[in-house]
């Protein structure tokens, strides 16, 4: 059990870290690092607050606190994951609208090019 | 064929070098003078040089978006130029575009938003395989059940629609594999539908991108996508 704890302390801790440097080098933008943040920072506190985990144990009515690291570990990561899904179906229907837009503006463009070309041979 | 509506042919292309021209002359033999509008997906081949050395103007997409992103484009662009109607033609040589003249008519002669060509209805196209037959008889039996009547060719993406189903089109759109969703989505408009007999060729050059796998994806996709819009549902009208 301490070892699963230490194990889930790096994790979170290279996770944090990991994410911090992608925000430092614009890999990542901050409004996206918001959730996995949380997420690291949720599993550092649950990994080293024994009560708190004793507590959440007792909550989730599981008898032993390495079940209930594991469920609030895919808990956590499948919130983060299900926002990272509406994020991404947000920005591909903006993608999709955009190129939309910008062929068709550039279809008038050239429309317009041709009617003021035949015009001034007129 | 003068009748005074502004029709529109669109034909949603990708990777169709071999095929596009000959289709964009096809459709200028029956219908000369009529606009005839390539939507290009960000093809890697000549489809859009081989389009506009036909005659057609084209609407080059600067991203591959699939084919109802594609099919979208080009509605999109036909409301806001006034349309009053748009037949979509493939630009693979699978319909023959003698057709198009009766999906017209019955655009125009019947009290409905939407005209399938459809290849089941008296027509000679068999040109698919066993399983795509199949999936073909699921979702007409599907379709039956949400739609509350028959659609013998689901699939098909030989289709013509007036200003009203192109306003909506123009806003909502199923993006992948779209000819299934989008009669779910006419029927949530309590919009009405028509299919005329067709035929169906066997493609002329190229192959179909759908592959077993793909053909399982297009199941799951579908189903789903006729689930979501059944929670949508307005009523019906048959």
């Amino acid at each position: 059990m301490e070892r699963m704890l230490d194990v889930m302390t790096v994790f979170s801790i290279l996770l944090l870290a990991f994410v911090l440097v992608s925000v430092r080098r614009a890999h990542i933008r901050v409004e996206y690092s918001v959730s996995w943040l949380v997420a690291a920072l949720a599993l550092l506190i649950v990994s080293q607050s024994r009560g708190l985990l004793a507590g959440i144990t007792a909550w989730l009515g599981v008898s032993d606190a390495a079940v209930a690291i594991v469920t609030i570990a895919g808990g956590v990561f499948l919130i983060v994951l299900y926002r990272m899904s509406l994020l991404l179906s947000d920005l591909r229907d903006t993608n999709i609208a955009l190129v939309q837009r910008v062929a068709i503006l550039e279809f008038r463009l050239e429309s317009l090019d041709e009617k003021a070309q035949a015009a001034a041979r007129d | 064929m003068n009748t005074g509506a502004r029709l529109l042919i669109l034909i949603p292309a990708y990777n169709e070098e071999g095929a596009v021209g000959g289709v964009v002359d096809e459709v200028r033999a029956v219908l000369p003078g009529t606009p005839i509008l390539v939507v290009d997906d960000c093809s890697r081949d000549a489809t859009v040089s081989r389009a506009r050395d036909a005659g057609a103007r084209v609407l080059p997409l600067p991203a591959h978006l699939g084919l109802g992103g594609c099919v979208q484009a080009g509605y999109r662009l036909a409301f806001e130029l006034g349309y009053d109607y748009v037949i979509r033609v493939d630009g693979d040589g699978q319909h023959d575009p003698r057709d198009i003249p009766a999906i017209f008519e019955t655009l125009r002669r019947e009290d409905c938003e939407m005209v399938i060509g459809s290849r089941f209805v008296n027509g000679s196209g068999n040109h698919t395989t066993a399983a795509r037959g199949l999936g073909i008889a699921f979702f007409r039996a599907l379709l039956r059940l949400v739609l509350g009547k028959p659609v013998h060719d689901p699939t098909s993406g030989f289709v013509g629609v007036n200003r009203t189903a192109l306003g909506v089109f123009s806003r909502t759109f199923p993006l992948e594999y779209p000819e299934i969703e989008a009669l779910v989505v006419l029927q949530r408009r309590r919009f009405r539908f028509v299919e005329v007999p067709c035929r169906m060729r066997p493609r002329k050059t190229g192959r179909s991108t759908i592959t077993p796998m793909k053909s399982l994806y297009y199941m799951v996709h579908v189903l789903l996508g006729v689930f979501v819009n059944i929670l949508k549902f307005e009523g019906r009208r048959k």
